[in-house]
């Protein structure tokens, strides 16, 4: 595993190819609408194109995006190590984060911690997000197995998901299972909900509309159905993954020996600040790593689907 | 991307269709046309729960006829309609397509939605295939399908995603849908209320045209007078039953409260002397008295 903080800078841009295509596109459909000549009249239909976000180009939509960081970055080197308003112990200067990070990289400690945890939120987000679809496509498309289910799974929501937290330990023991495990119950709920509601709220006109025209079941669900929820289902998997970085989080400081969390445990016991705050730092930069790959999977669906 | 010229190549397109009016240009040859299927009514009702909404409707409809079903909002239009196209079960009375029962979805039947109703994600051209039968070869479907396109007025249009064009065209497209499975009856649930005064016109022409081609035996339902008056043959004007008629008061629910057959060929001069009647004796008959001077 390379350090990941040789590659912060950069980890946004697997979407900016995308983002092009995107902002093109509609740049392209904005000069269509504004055309006051483009078509009939009763152009209800027609949105104006949205999202003046999209209108920046990837470089300047970064370079706005990274103002704010480097901003409290400089702050924090001011205080500390400038100012010096804070104590080491109680804030440690950026360069002492960094060389934390450069010494835990050479022991070979830091991959060791950042793949495990990696590899636990994966494991976990994979198995809780492939659940939460399966449950809430059977609930969404199914009025019986709504009536029959969804009671129940709505009082399973209703437990704070760390409460099973005990029972896991006790159950599955202290090991690697009952970390993804407690991962994956995180991760299901947001995405069980989102796609759950979705399917229940896909437009009953265009889904009578494609009864109309002969279409049922299987090849209703395809035709209609499935495509129409793909951006809620895209929102309920980012929660989802995000809630996987919290469960993993509350599963390592609870029980491990190593990962981000366990990282973190240990350096406050050992009054280690520095690599406290590096262990924040690669979380941050891991989650945001992980949302943006999703992300970008998203809007290839999203100009596919919507 | 390169994409400035065929924007460019649309926009022309665009300026020389508003320029004139919806003009469909003739299909190449009028391949094979499509059966025409007469329609039965007999004591047709519809109750939904404790409410009565439709009471003994009772109406033959010759194949190829333009039948407007006129009636203030509320009065049971739509849920006659949905009858006729098996969109909704449980009428009482008999419903025939063609000598037959209506079935589920009926799909000798087609129907135009008063909102265009395309899957956002499709292109239009994909949104109009939707509605071809699954006998069809794909081939045979792509030559419908430009046909189709060809009539509406929507070649060009054609890779275009529902949300980049506009309603009028959207509807357009939502009657090419409808228009794919040739239909025996065309069943429209005011199609065109929600469109401009201007496009509705043109939307009216593009119908008699569709018509003229395709010959197909045309329920549409409407709330305007003017519309019914330039379309139909024959005007249904559904309403409460006259209370003279019952004893102890008029019944729940909408029946037929006249039938008028409306005189001349189409398309229609919109103002002679005889529509004028025709459109007061309407309009009194939607309970709109102010208009006779």
């Amino acid at each position: 595993m390379s350090p990941l903080h040789t590659q912060s800078p950069s980890h946004d841009t697997p979407g900016s190819n995308v983002a092009a295509g995107i902002a093109a596109e509609a740049n392209a459909e904005q000069n269509r609408v504004s055309d006051p000549h483009s078509g009939d009249a009763g152009s209800a239909q027609t949105k104006p194109a949205k999202a003046p976000r999209e209108g920046l180009n990837p470089l300047a939509k970064f370079a706005v995006g990274s103002v704010v960081p480097v901003a409290l970055l400089a702050l924090w080197w001011l205080v500390t190590e400038s100012l010096e308003i804070f104590s080491p112990i109680q804030l440690p200067p950026p360069m002492d984060v960094y060389e934390a990070g450069v010494g835990l990289f050479e022991s070979g400690l830091l991959a060791e911690h950042m793949s495990i945890s990696l590899q636990r939120v994966l494991l976990g987000f994979a198995i809780g997000a492939g659940a939460g679809l399966a449950l809430g496509s059977l609930l969404g498309l199914s009025k019986i197995a709504d009536h029959l289910l969804h009671p129940t799974v709505g009082a399973f929501r209703a437990v704070p998901s760390l409460a099973w937290v005990p029972l896991l330990l006790l159950w599955v023991g202290i090991g690697e299972d009952s970390k993804v495990l407690l991962i994956a119950i995180g991760a299901f709920f947001p995405v069980f909900t989102s796609v759950h509601s979705a399917l229940r709220h896909v437009d009953p006109q265009l889904v009578e509309a494609g009864r109309a025209f002969g279409f049922h079941g299987i090849r209703l669900l395809g035709t209609v159905q499935l495509p129409a929820v793909v951006p809620p289902v895209f929102s309920g998997l980012r929660l989802g993954l995000a809630q996987a970085w919290l469960f993993l989080v509350a599963a390592e400081l609870l029980a491990a020996a190593e990962g981000l969390g366990f990282l973190l445990t240990e350096s406050q016991n050992n009054g280690r600040t520095d690599r406290l705050l590096l262990a924040i730092v690669l979380l941050a930069l891991l989650g945001k790593l992980t949302d943006a790959l999703l992300g970008v999977i998203e809007r290839k669906a999203l100009v596919r689907w919507a | 991307m390169g994409s400035s010229a065929p924007t460019l190549d649309r926009d022309a397109a665009v300026f020389a269709e508003h320029s004139a009016p919806v003009a469909p240009s003739p299909l190449p040859a009028p391949t094979a046309s499509p059966p025409s299927l007469t329609v039965d009514l007999v004591h047709v009702g519809r109750t939904f729960g404790e409410r009565t909404v439709l009471r003994d409707v009772t109406l033959q409809i010759r194949p190829g006829e333009v039948i407007a079903v006129l009636g203030s909002s509320g009065c049971g239009k739509s849920t006659l309609l949905r009858q006729v196209g098996g969109l909704d079960t449980g009428h009482e009375g008999e419903i025939l397509i063609g000598g037959e029962p209506v079935r589920r979805y009926d799909e000798r039947t087609a129907v135009g939605f008063q909102e265009p109703r395309l899957l956002p994600w499709r292109s239009i051209r994909k949104n109009v295939a939707l509605g071809l039968p699954r006998s069809l070869s794909k081939l045979e479907g792509r030559e419908r399908v430009d046909e189709l396109l060809q009539l509406v007025g929507l070649s060009d249009r054609a890779h275009l995603r529902p949300r980049e064009i506009s309603g009028g065209m959207a509807q357009r497209a939502s009657l090419a849908r409808a228009l794919a499975r040739r239909p025996g009856v065309l069943l429209l649930d005011e199609p065109f209320g929600a469109l401009d005064a201007l496009t509705r016109l043109k939307m009216q022409d593009l119908l008699l045209d569709v018509h003229a081609q395709t010959g197909t035996t045309v329920l549409l339902v409407t709330h305007d007078v003017d519309e019914a008056l330039q379309l139909a043959d024959r005007i249904l004007l559904l309403g409460p039953a006259e209370p003279a008629q019952e004893p102890g008061g008029a019944p729940e629910g909408a029946t037929i409260s006249r039938l008028l057959t409306v005189p001349g060929r189409r398309p229609r001069a919109r103002s002679s002397a005889e529509v004028t009647a025709l459109r007061e004796d309407l309009l009194s008959g939607l309970g709109v008295e102010a208009h006779s001077r």
